[in-house]
């Protein structure tokens, strides 16, 4: 018997606003609000991820909604792709609602109620962009997302700086959502706006272009593709941090989605050159998002780079399928497209993982500058235990996750020899260099946001009182943390059950794997067995304390630190986040638009400050705006506020359209 | 996989355990010979480990659990790397799990654990110590991996066994590829074993130090298995630059019990050998500043860039 997965899916939708309203209507009841229904809201998403589950497999499911406008029907459906997606919504979802419950305190921001609306909201507008299958359910849902999300980032809307990081953010969306428009405008042809019909249209190579050109701007601007970052980091730290680890785990992928979506599956065919142009964004996107996430010293703002950085390695890993695919050779396209699925659903834990930790940590201290904290390790072990797992997967170590989507992918760069053109031959295995160089990095930023928050001493006095987190935040982030040790121990597993979402994109799956060995290319040619590794490495520890204890003693005496036998040690002593980006900073210095004030020698009061701010910026964002005053200045000498002259404009313009017109 | 291979992948993993102090004894007394000075006994560091087991080991009062477990995982991932790096044979089962991609990621987790657990105590040189490494890791290993990349390329295969199998069945002749991944895989090989001209082991001057600066706060057990682990490291890297620029005399994948008995003088040979060579390296240059090991591993960087260049240009 076939499992209704879309009714399953629709039915968590539904519960999601009917949850919404429910805190809508329940303001004042804190207490309610936040056990009662952000729990059933983690519940839904159970429900959902259970449909996805079971709807990768499965055949396509559709229905038609009559709602919206007449004669203009939602049209909805799930198919292996979105399935994919929901799932990762629907994981991540549960994981940051049941921390929600614990999250979220009664003085803070706005009122509870009303959070909790905006929160399911968000969530289900997410699963509709997923499950939408016209133009016109997905750009409602889509805007509905965006709305959702401007709202939720402008929760503490009394700061000015939150005002603006909403404004900035609500402003790209929606020069995004305009180029996603035009791009289903150009696919649409001669049928209608459904994705059915724009499959059937095959536009012309050159519209074909037009469209993935314009979806790769709409949905990068969504996704924090650069030059359209710049909002990314500055929304992702003033929202709250479940509302974070939501946009940066799940809504981006959304964006990811929507790009494979119009790539893969409403355009008939690929250029190879638009994946070398995905490939040069998406590296460019990754190098300069670790390198600014390098030098960050806010912790929110250091993660929200590093998914910029995440974002840009999924893109090139688009890149390389398209290119791939272009080539006729689906099965190295397909495990370059399963390295991208996996990383998106690697990405979605950890990095929620992460955003919740500082969430916790914020809670704990009120504290989210890395100067100021330090040492949290002894006074918060669960938080840190759990988010050295995250860190360790984002680093992308063995044996956990984040190393397997890194791998796949490098294996996938590794077999650019058999194009045709040489100039690819050449080019790919320069982007496999950045590539490395990215997650080299990506260790680094790592070890600075754990060193600097977890180690080390506290930095402040205040720390000494901060509290672990509660028992909900706790079960969150332990969730997320397991899914990142299954992930990262069974890769064959999910490789296997990927396999549908494949066909369809790319019309063909990786080689069969082996249960314990990753072997996409068959033995000889590569493999990987996580298990077996964290198995002799796991020996080979257990087997060394043994016999160290064994053959000599166990015995420990505490003492002071020893430090050279420095005596005089002071917490400020240790590297701040500044002192520890410091060396990227020097060696980078091209990359950054970097502000310095040095003291003069005569200084009394001698003072150093340096600041590195993103050049796009001043590449790009300060011209548009430059521009956009002067045209308005210009604009602005007709006005004069005298009903005589703008009677004459009128005249003058009514005259004008009458020749024109005639 | 026969019994010859699992013999093999055991004697290989206990014999690097075992060569891993005397490769770095038998460095010092190259170093001192060539200076002029009278030189240490070769089995000085096992001496060392062996005294540092029996001491206690004295913790700092604010150490996390990340700082005793450190020396262990530090300790497995070494010696996990050197059971799949093929230095005897190239029949050796476990090399399976873990390709040339996967060797650099058990480099990286013992490299972060380190570096995590230096910042753990919070001084100023743990740190300092901390934030050095990673500089020069995030250079030298992007640096080792487009090493590895080369020689994949040539052998169509991330599997160390099979890239040296490649390796060591071509016709003898110079390689341009190869040669740029040398000279790249050296420099790399300096830096990543905290070895003069980026790091100088013999020092204890704040300034300059880099791997040192990191085991300040590191006593007995725990200091001897960190010293070990630095010795088998530099093990492992000699190991992959024999296997892969030196593949003579390592044994086939057919479980021939002389060729693997033959293997291990050979071995030994080309450890002395490559031992001395560091040596030399070491006495004949100069320790450069921190700000400098940019210029010293961008240039390592891209010759193992330009090497990839050149085998897929001229395919050699």
């Amino acid at each position: 018997m076939a499992v209704p997965t879309l009714g399953l899916i629709g039915a968590a939708i539904v519960a999601w606003l009917a949850i919404g309203t429910i805190g809508l209507a329940a303001q004042t009841r804190f207490g309610f609000v936040s056990r009662g229904l952000f729990p059933a809201g983690a519940v839904a998403g159970l429900v959902l991820a259970a449909g996805a589950f079971c709807a990768v497999g499965a055949p396509p499911q559709s229905a038609v909604l009559p709602l919206g406008l007449p004669d203009l029907p939602f049209h909805l459906r799930v198919d292996a792709l979105s399935a994919f997606f929901l799932l990762l919504l629907g994981v991540a979802g549960a994981a940051v609602s049941v921390y929600s419950a614990g999250y979220f305190r009664e003085s803070e921001g706005a009122a509870p109620g009303l959070l909790c609306f905006q929160y399911h909201a968000f969530l289900a507008a997410m699963a509709l962009v997923l499950v939408a299958d016209d133009a016109y359910a997905f750009m409602v849902a889509w805007e509905a997302m965006a709305l959702a999300s401007f709202f939720l980032v402008t929760t503490d809307h009394r700061i000015a700086e939150i005002r603006r990081a909403g404004y900035l953010y609500l402003l790209i969306a929606h020069i995004g959502a305009i180029a996603i428009l035009l791009a289903f405008g150009t696919l649409k042809g001669g049928g209608d706006y459904t994705f059915a019909s724009m499959r059937a249209a095959a536009p012309s190579p050159g519209w074909a272009t037009v469209a993935f050109f314009l979806a790769l701007a709409g949905f990068g601007a969504k996704a924090g593709l650069m030059p359209l970052h710049v909002w990314l980091p500055e929304a992702h730290p003033a929202a709250p941090s479940p509302v974070s680890a939501l946009m940066s785990g799940v809504m981006l992928k959304t964006a990811i989605y929507g790009l494979l979506r119009v790539t893969f599956d409403l355009l008939p065919a690929q250029a190879w050159w638009w994946g070398v142009v995905a490939l040069a964004l998406g590296l460019a996107s990754a190098l300069f998002g670790v390198i600014f996430a390098a030098v960050q010293t806010d912790m929110k703002r250091l993660l929200a780079w590093s998914s910029i950085e995440n974002i840009g390695i999924l893109v090139a890993g688009i890149g390389l399928a398209i290119l791939y695919k272009a080539y006729g050779k689906p099965v190295l396209a397909a495990i370059a497209m399963t390295a991208v699925l996996y990383h998106a659903f690697n990405h979605a834990l950890f990095k929620s993982l992460l955003f919740l930790a500082t969430g916790s940590v914020l809670h704990a201290t009120h504290e989210r500058s890395l100067g100021r904290l330090g040492g949290l390790a002894h006074k918060m072990p669960w938080v840190a235990a759990l988010a050295l797992i995250g860190v360790l997967a984002i680093a992308g170590l063995p044996p956990l996750n984040g190393f397997v989507s890194e791998w796949l992918l490098i294996q996938a760069f590794l077999f650019t020899p058999t194009l045709p053109q040489s100039f690819v031959n050449m080019l790919v295995p320069l982007a496999a260099a950045a590539l490395v160089l990215t997650a080299a990095l990506a260790a680094y930023v790592m070890v600075k946001f754990y060193g600097v928050i977890f180690l080390g001493r506290p930095r402040e006095p205040g720390l000494a009182y901060a509290k672990d987190a509660g028992r909900w935040e706790r079960a969150a982030l332990a969730a997320l943390a397991l899914g990142c040790i299954v992930l990262g121990l069974a890769p064959s597993a999910v490789i296997g059950w990927l396999d549908p979402v494949n066909a369809l994109l790319v019309g063909a799956t990786p080689g069969p794997g082996h249960w314990l060995m990753l072997a996409p290319f068959g033995e000889e040619r590569s493999s990987y067995a996580p298990l077996v590794v964290l198995a002799v490495v796991g020996a080979v520890v257990l087997l060394t304390i043994q016999i160290v204890h064994r053959l000599w003693h166990g015995r420990v005496r505490r003492s002071d630190p020893w430090d050279c036998g420095f005596p005089l040690q002071t917490p400020r002593m240790q590297d701040t986040a500044e002192g520890f980006g410091q060396p990227i900073r020097q060696v980078f210095e091209p990359f950054f638009r970097m502000e310095r004030e040095l003291p003069s020698p005569f200084d009394a009061k001698p003072r150093y400050r340096v600041r590195a701010d993103d050049p796009w910026w001043a590449w790009i964002y300060l011209p548009i705006v430059r521009a956009t005053e002067w045209a308005g200045r210009l604009a602005g000498r007709l006005q004069h506020g005298r009903i005589s002259v703008y009677l004459t404009f009128s005249f003058v313009t009514l005259l004008a359209l009458l020749a024109f017109v005639r | 996989m026969t019994a010859a291979g699992i013999l093999s992948q055991f004697l290989q993993a206990g014999l690097a355990l075992a060569l891993a102090p005397l490769l770095v004894g038998w460095v010092a007394m190259c170093r001192a010979w060539l200076a002029n000075r009278s030189a240490p006994p070769i089995t000085l560091p096992y001496r060392t480990i062996r005294k540092l087991f029996a001491k206690d080991a004295v913790v700092a009062h604010n150490a996390s659990p990340i700082f005793r477990l450190t020396p262990y995982v530090v300790f497995g991932a070494m010696v996990c790397s050197a059971a799949i790096i093929p230095s005897l044979a190239t029949e050796v089962p476990f090399a399976a799990a873990a390709d040339a991609i996967a060797l650099v990621g058990l480099f990286a987790l013992a490299r972060v654990f380190i570096a995590l657990a230096a910042m753990d105590i919070g001084t100023a040189f743990g740190s300092l110590g901390a934030r050095r490494e990673m500089f020069v890791g995030f250079l030298a290993e992007p640096a080792l991996l487009m090493v590895l990349f080369t020689a994949s390329l040539i052998s169509g295969s991330t599997s160390l066994p099979s890239i040296v199998d490649t390796l060591a069945h071509r016709e003898l002749a110079i390689y341009p590829s190869l040669a740029f991944s040398g000279v790249a895989f050296t420099m790399v090989s300096l830096a990543e074993n905290a070895r003069i001209p980026v790091d100088n082991p013999a020092t204890h001057l704040e300034l300059t130090m880099i791997h040192e600066a990191m085991l300040l706060e590191y006593s007995a057990r725990h200091l001897a298995l960190l010293e070990w682990a630095s010795a088998l490291k530099l093990l492992n890297y000699s190991c992959i630059g024999l296997a892969l620029f030196f593949p003579f005399g390592i044994a086939g994948g057919d479980g021939d019990w002389g060729a693997i008995a033959l293997a291990v003088p050979a071995l030994v040979a080309k450890l002395g050998a490559g031992g001395f060579a560091l040596a030399l390296i070491e006495t004949v240059s100069a320790k450069m500043r921190i700000f400098r090991a940019p210029a010293f591993l961008g240039p390592a960087f891209l010759l193992a860039v330009l090497a990839m260049l050149v085998h897929l240009l001229l395919g050699s």
